[in-house]
């Protein structure tokens, strides 16, 4: 059971957002960077996966070089290998970033000879939400793909995927190799042990240099929306609160 | 419309500083506070939300802690302290002695303590592998806190007694300052703008962005301090409550492993300095945790996971626990490590309150919250004082050097004289050269490059043999040399002279002046032009606030002086008792001048050779000044010593003291002059007299009474501090300061050692000494008296035992000496008749 799972590297913001002078990137000066929490369970299922049927997690990125990053963060989880598509460009957008993970995807399962049994996306990017990659790279690489999954089963020489769509719950079955991108609550990711820190300072990462092929859509410039202040309103302190937080829960339907 | 509103006082920030002084000052009887917060309550996002919120009760510094010793009370009145215990571990020989050095502090103190064998320190942290350590200083009274618990108690009292207004999320836009008075007017909010006159700046990482607002300056820089918290460990899972073992500081990595419920927090000082610029930090709303919670930076980190693994290698191996949360957190650093407290000397009523950590945070409030009231606190906190700073010192980039070189000896073994080496040669002499060229050791004050001993000299050890009492142990050596004995012993043979440079020079005149001198002085000031008086000023409760010289130069004319580390307070106690209507005025002459000292009993030939005047002791009295000439120089000369030896000050523009030095040099070869550093002066030279230091023996904590300094009458006129002194003066005193010698410096391995100052001193049964009031002896000025052969030690002790002749014990790396006192009270040890000082 040989999982890939694609993640992206997406900055940590807090309530507010800020661009730069040119409105054509965030200000990511005092930020953090992560990965989507889609992404995060995409790489835990990976995990449990390889953990519970054997076999190996790989997990690659396309990204600047500090994309590394959430490349060690994944290994220190109970990823194995990782790949950096390694770009100083930012203009990837779903169709060139398809195109390099596919040529990506194939020159891994060329040198080993067989395909991944299970390729695993975020449903979509925390940032751009483009909500294409997985299923482009699916259709480019002519495999099954289901998307929005939030419970995975492998077995068998195939993937039982579900999801709840407008009510109604869904079952996919899928014949491996397959494409499953996943969304968050499918599972708890873990969080990275000490020792699984220091085994991921020490992997070799391995790095491919990806060419970019023009995209249909260009980005001209961003805009924060306007959003409404929100405030909270103090019921009251100690037992005192409680006659109105009762009536506020009735009121909401939570409790009758 | 804008609302206007009036408050008594604004306080700007609800951190654990801002909530302690509300709550202070609503007991001192202040109503109309307004605590003003940009955040929300109770965790408006400041440097108290992420605080590891442990207790240890040791300390670097008396100041620091006698601050966290009241805030552990404050903590515990208020429920939020839990005991747990900590241990400090050393994995090398140096720190095993630091932790012996630092149990000796504990045991003047009155510290619980006890030193552990790794078996010891392995029975109280089972997780601990004790194979990678050398031993443990254990201290049983360290505990954690709920700071925002107690901060939040705090506030709600004050709130409670209709003192204090809260308002949060509240941003300020500015303090408004009255530009002829420079007194705060008004504090502009998002929430309206208040009419006051106290504006304080308890705003942590933020308060030099909002101090600048009024035109004021908080010289502390955010600096990153990396944390992270790993769970859920299983053995913790039965722990009731926050934390059952105690915590451990694992000194030589720089780091600290404190359970925290499920937790284990493993916080680091051993990364790099990461500094931020106060007006960098991001936004409540633009930050993804807090403003003071920026994104971790995993690869400065990542050395200490492998030291952590090492210290505690099953509990943080374990691969089902997981690194949960973490950060760089932003904490405060000041250039010199202490807080920044205190009236800013720029604007008035703009009270600083700042750089604090949780545990002096209750304890500064309180302090504070005095000063304000008062204008004189319990605890003495001038080491923290906000006008100790130089403009110098202020500027960012000085803040963030001396920042970066602190942070990474928070846990360090810091010697007691230890030197920076960043930020030097910022004040350099005028006879500076022609110092380097004796190969002088400098030591930096107040910015200026002192020589603290000649390379030059060292030729004299030779001549002097045992008598410079060399030194064999590494600590008492480190930043010391037998050279400073040797040329006290040159000095006292023939001449020495010092460069005095430093010196702080503040010239008060006016019509007023002698008004405004004998308000502030204990001594009577309404002296003849040409007197120079030693006096004390003392704060309004009787502490010692000042202790100086100063020059009637005529009859509207005083010259103050003082020493550099002091200056600054100094200048602004002055200034704030000025009047107003510009009667009387001080200017600070202190880089205008430059003075040298010429010391010893050939001095006079000296100075005769290069001067027409007359400095006979008939034509030249001792405490008497005036300019004479020395080749071709208008040299002010005032007759007074630090040293015990006839001599004078010599002062002259600054332009001019690199031939001053040059005369004085050439003229005294013959007769035996040699260049003498501080640390005669500062050390060797007076204690051979007992000669008292401001911020050693002069301490707010003792009174002139027990410092033996009174005289026989009190002046009549008033001054500050009068009916607080004249009281001290109706009361037996319940400490004397008694100067003793060390009898036996043989330690058990057979090395003489000499304490270096901050010792117990024991009863021979090896009991604490503590006087009736509860403050305890420890020595607080060591040093050798080379004149007498004797390594002496200063310190109070309860007056029914302090009589000469009396054997006591002083425990120095936790070993005890025997000791004996030399003298009760106020006479030298050297020359007790003062015949050179008067030859």
């Amino acid at each position: 059971m040989d999982v890939l799972v694609c993640v992206k590297r997406v900055p940590m913001v807090g309530g507010r957002i800020a661009l730069q002078g040119d409105r054509r990137r965030l200000d990511t000066s005092l930020l953090g960077f992560t990965v989507s929490p889609h992404e995060e369970c995409a790489v835990e299922e990976g995990v449990r996966l390889s953990e519970a049927a054997g076999g190996s997690v790989t997990v690659l990125t396309l990204g600047p070089p500090e994309a590394v990053e959430q490349l060690r963060t994944a290994i220190s989880v109970g990823a194995h290998h990782a790949l950096l598509l390694e770009t100083d460009r930012d203009d990837f957008g779903p169709l060139a970033t398809t195109r390099a993970i596919t040529r990506a995807i194939e020159g891994l399962e060329a040198e080993r000879q067989s395909p991944f049994d299970l390729l695993l996306f975020g449903n979509e990017a925390a940032d751009t939400a483009d909500y294409q990659v997985g299923v482009r790279v699916a259709h480019a690489l002519g495999r099954p793909v289901a998307t929005g999954i939030k419970h995975l089963e492998v077995g068998g020489g195939s993937a039982r995927a579900r999801r709840t769509y407008r009510g109604t719950e869904e079952l996919f079955i899928l014949a491996l190799p397959a494409v499953v991108t996943v969304k968050e609550g499918i599972n708890l990711p873990r969080y990275p042990s000490l020792p699984g820190r220091m085994r991921a300072k020490k992997t070799v990462v391995a790095t491919l240099r990806p060419t970019y092929e023009a995209e249909g859509l260009e980005m001209r410039s961003l805009a924060v929306p306007t959003t409404e202040r929100r405030s909270a309103e103090v019921l009251g302190h100690g037992v005192e609160a409680v006659p109105p937080l009762v009536e506020l829960l009735v009121k909401l339907g939570v409790i009758e | 419309m804008t609302e206007r509103k009036t408050a008594s006082a604004v306080i700007i920030g609800a951190g654990i500083v801002g909530n302690s002084l509300a709550y202070h000052l609503a007991r001192l009887g202040w109503r109309d506070i307004v605590l003003v917060d940009k955040g929300p309550m109770p965790n408006p996002g400041g440097s108290t939300g992420h605080a590891s919120n442990f207790i240890f009760p040791i300390e670097y510094s008396k100041m620091m802690f006698d601050l966290t010793t009241d805030s552990t009370a404050q903590y515990k009145e208020l429920g939020v302290f839990t005991e747990s215990g900590g241990i400090e571990v050393a994995r090398t020989e140096a720190r095993q002695e630091e932790l012996r050095r630092r149990s000796s502090v504990a045991k003047a103190w009155g510290i619980p303590y006890e030193l552990l064998d790794p078996a010891g320190v392995g029975d109280l942290v089972p997780y601990l592998d004790t194979g990678v350590i050398l031993g443990g200083l254990h201290f049983p009274t360290v505990g954690v806190v709920d700071s925002l618990r107690a901060g939040t108690i705090m506030r709600e009292r004050a709130q409670e007694s209709a003192a204090l207004t809260v308002d949060a999320s509240t941003e300020v836009l500015g303090i408004d300052v009255d530009p002829v008075t420079r007194r705060v007017t008004r504090v502009r909010t998002t929430n309206g703008d208040y009419d006051t006159d106290t504006v304080a700046v308890c705003c942590g990482v933020w308060s030099p962005r909002i101090a600048r607002t009024a035109g004021a300056s908080i010289p502390l820089t955010p600096i990153v301090h990396q944390m992270i918290s790993v769970g859920p460990i299983p053995l913790f899972a039965h722990t009731v409550g926050e934390i059952g073992y105690p915590i451990v500081r694992d000194v030589d990595t720089n780091m600290y492993e404190r359970q925290h419920g499920g937790d284990m927090e493993v916080g680091s000082y051993a990364h790099r300095p990461i500094i931020v610029a106060p007006d960098t930090i991001p936004s409540i709303e633009e930050s993804a945790l807090s403003p003071t919670e920026l994104p971790f930076t995993q690869e400065d980190f990542d050395p200490q996971l492998a030291q952590a693994l090492e210290l505690m290698p099953e509990l943080l191996g374990d691969e089902s626990v997981g690194i949960r949360y973490a950060i760089n957190g932003l904490i405060s650093m000041t250039p010199d490590g202490h807080p920044v407290l205190g009236e800013t000397p720029e604007v008035r009523g703009l009270w600083s309150v700042a750089a604090s950590w949780i545990k002096e945070g209750p304890g500064i409030g309180r302090a504070v919250a005095e000063q304000m009231t008062h204008g004189g606190s319990e605890i003495d906190i001038h080491e923290a004082d906000i006008a100790r700073f130089y403009d110098f010192q202020r500027t960012a980039k000085h803040v963030q050097e001396r920042a970066a070189e602190g942070f990474n000896k928070m846990y360090g073994i810091v010697h007691p004289a230890e030197q920076w080496s960043r930020e030097r040669r910022i004040r350099l002499a005028p006879m500076y050269r022609s110092e380097e060229a004796l190969d002088a050791a400098f030591f930096q004050t107040a910015g200026w490059e002192r020589p603290h001993w000649y390379g030059h000299n060292a030729p004299l050890l030779e001549r002097y043999g045992d008598a410079v009492m060399a030194r064999e142990a590494e600590w008492e050596s480190r930043w010391w040399s037998p050279i400073i004995n040797a040329e006290h012993l040159a000095m006292r043979e023939a001449c020495g002279l010092v460069d005095l440079s430093a010196f702080v020079e503040l010239d008060l005149t006016g019509p007023r002046a002698l008004e405004v001198i004998q308000k502030l002085a204990v001594a009577q000031m309404d002296v003849a032009n040409g007197r120079v008086v030693y006096t004390s000023f003392l704060d309004p409760k009787g502490g010692f606030k000042a202790d100086l010289t100063i020059m009637r130069l005529g009859h509207e004319h005083f010259r103050i002086v003082t020493g550099g580390a002091s200056g600054m307070a100094d200048k602004k106690w002055i200034t704030d008792h000025l009047p107003g209507d510009g009667s009387a005025q001080l200017t600070d002459l202190s880089s205008a001048w430059s003075t040298l000292g010429l010391w010893g009993p050939r001095s006079r030939e000296i100075l005769a050779g290069t001067t027409p005047d007359d400095v006979s002791n008939e034509g030249f009295a001792f405490g008497t000044c005036r300019p004479i000439e020395v080749d071709g120089l208008s040299v002010l000369a005032s007759r007074i010593s630090y040293v015990g030896e006839l001599g004078w000050e010599l002062y002259v523009p600054i332009e001019q003291g690199a031939r001053l030095w040059d005369t004085l040099f050439e003229a005294g070869q013959p007769r035996g002059l040699v260049p003498v550093g501080i640390g005669v002066y500062g050390t060797t030279g007076r204690i051979e007299k007992s000669y008292r230091a401001y911020g050693s023996e002069l301490t707010p904590d003792y009174d002139l009474v027990e410092a033996g300094m009174t005289r026989p009458k009190v002046k009549e006129q008033e001054f500050v501090g009068k009916e607080a002194y004249l009281a001290q003066r109706e009361r037996e005193p319940v400490a004397t300061l008694c100067s003793l010698v060390v009898e036996d410096h043989r330690a058990a391995d057979g090395r003489a050692r000499y304490p270096i100052g901050g010792e117990p001193i024991l009863t021979t049964l090896g009991d604490r000494i503590t006087d009736a009031k509860g403050r305890p002896s420890y020595v607080t000025s060591a040093g050798s008296a080379p004149s007498l052969g004797r390594h002496v030690l200063l310190s109070y002790l309860p007056t029914e035992l302090a009589v000469e002749g009396r054997e006591l014990l002083v425990e120095y790396m936790s070993e005890r000496f025997p000791v004996s006192i030399a003298l009760a009270g106020s006479a030298p040890l050297f020359d007790p008749a003062n015949e050179r000082v008067r030859a």
